[in-house]
């Protein structure tokens, strides 16, 4: 009880300040991004500031993996969300996003100057396709660690046709993937209960 | 006009955005390549490159970035980057507040079920999307590719790789 009261202290002791600092040391540390980012999180959130401990860090990862939109954005509204409410979310958002805000800011301005110069041209047209590259490993990784099942290939399959072939916007893929579930998953426990 | 466009387009964006990382990336090129024209092909490729390099999730460069060049604003810059965090905001807001009716539920286990191979599918896509004329302009692209995809795949550092093929393109172009 004493363990549980102070760890309450602590929690409304602690201001915006905090929360909003600590993202946005989060948010300027890491590069690439999503899965990039956890292990920062979790040295700042888990042991350092001691906001989450380790049963409800592993939550977290599998809620924000569940949720639309950038994992580092839905942790920083999720732990925000569990501090301090809505005041906390604001905080953790804004600290997360504001980094990389400026310094994208500041290279688009940039580069809106050098865009034509000769010598980025080069330097882009080196790193168009290693960006390809790098987004297409992924695809192999994933391929490789799922061990697809065939109607899950066929759904990849699908999503491929509709996306790249025939230019569907893939709001329709999450959205037909989704509902698919659903059905699947209403039909299979009504045939279940007799 | 145009910001209540990038305010729509970026808030869909964040909407459907699941998967994280690069399964954003086709949804993001749809919207803002294909149907806004707010960026050509290459211009696409380079913020994606730029994102690999700096700090933060590859939604929100895009956003800022984005913002900037359509409205050459500020403005712009903040409504696009705002537009794409909404709806994280709002959907993890509500998924803390009724966490456990969330957890148990079948029917969010089975709709990610079948959601995650059509995010595989959609990367896929947004891989298939970039191999074009304009960022394989000769043979050289295609060896670049090759070397990069043998290391990223042996896991070598992609910011590292990212440098390494800027500094190729200056020596060979």
């Amino acid at each position: 009880m004493m363990i549980l009261s102070f760890v309450y202290s602590r929690i409304y002791e602690m201001n915006a300040w905090k929360l909003f600092s600590t993202f946005f040391k989060i948010g300027t540390f890491t590069f690439g991004g999503g899965y990039a980012m956890l292990p920062l999180i979790e040295q700042e959130v888990v042991h350092k500031q001691q906001w989450l401990n380790t049963e409800e860090y592993t939550e977290m990862l599998s809620l924000v993996q569940t949720a639309p939109g950038p994992i580092s954005i839905n942790s920083a509204v999720f732990i925000g969300y569990k501090l301090h409410r809505w005041k906390g979310a604001l905080s953790c958002l804004l600290g997360v996003i504001l980094p990389s805000f400026i310094i994208i800011l500041l290279i688009a301005v940039a580069f809106t100057e050098i865009n034509s110069n000769p010598i980025v041209e080069r330097i882009f047209k080196g790193i168009r396709p290693a960006v390809v590259a790098l987004i297409a490993v992924p695809v192999i990784r994933m391929i490789q660690r799922e061990k697809l099942h065939w109607t899950s290939g066929l759904i990849a399959l699908l999503s491929i046709i509709l996306v790249w072939l025939l230019g569907y916007s893939p709001v329709w893929v999450v959205l037909g993937a989704i509902i698919y579930g659903i059905v699947k998953e209403y039909l299979t426990t009504k045939t279940k209960k007799p | 006009m145009i910001y209540l466009e990038l305010f729509w387009s970026f808030f869909t964006i964040g909407l459907f955005g699941f998967g994280g990382g690069y399964s954003i990336l086709s949804l993001i090129q749809h919207e803002v390549v294909d149907i806004q024209g707010w960026l050509t092909i290459a211009d696409f490729t380079n913020i994606v490159a730029i994102s690999q390099v700096t700090p933060g999730p590859i939604a929100i460069n895009c956003a800022t970035y984005v913002g900037y060049t359509a409205t050459n604003s500020i403005l712009g810059s903040a409504v696009a980057t705002i537009a794409v965090s909404l709806p994280s905001l709002f959907i993890m807001v509500l998924i803390s507040r009724f966490i456990n009716a969330f957890r148990s539920n079948p029917y969010v286990a089975a709709a990610l079920n079948t959601l995650k191979p059509a995010i595989i599918g959609l990367i896929a896509s947004a891989a298939l999307l970039l191999s074009n004329p304009s960022n394989f302009i000769d043979y050289i692209s295609f060896i670049i590719f090759g070397t990069v995809f043998v290391a990223a795949y042996c896991k070598v550092n992609p910011i590292f790789l990212i440098l390494l093929a800027g500094m190729a393109g200056l020596v060979i172009y």
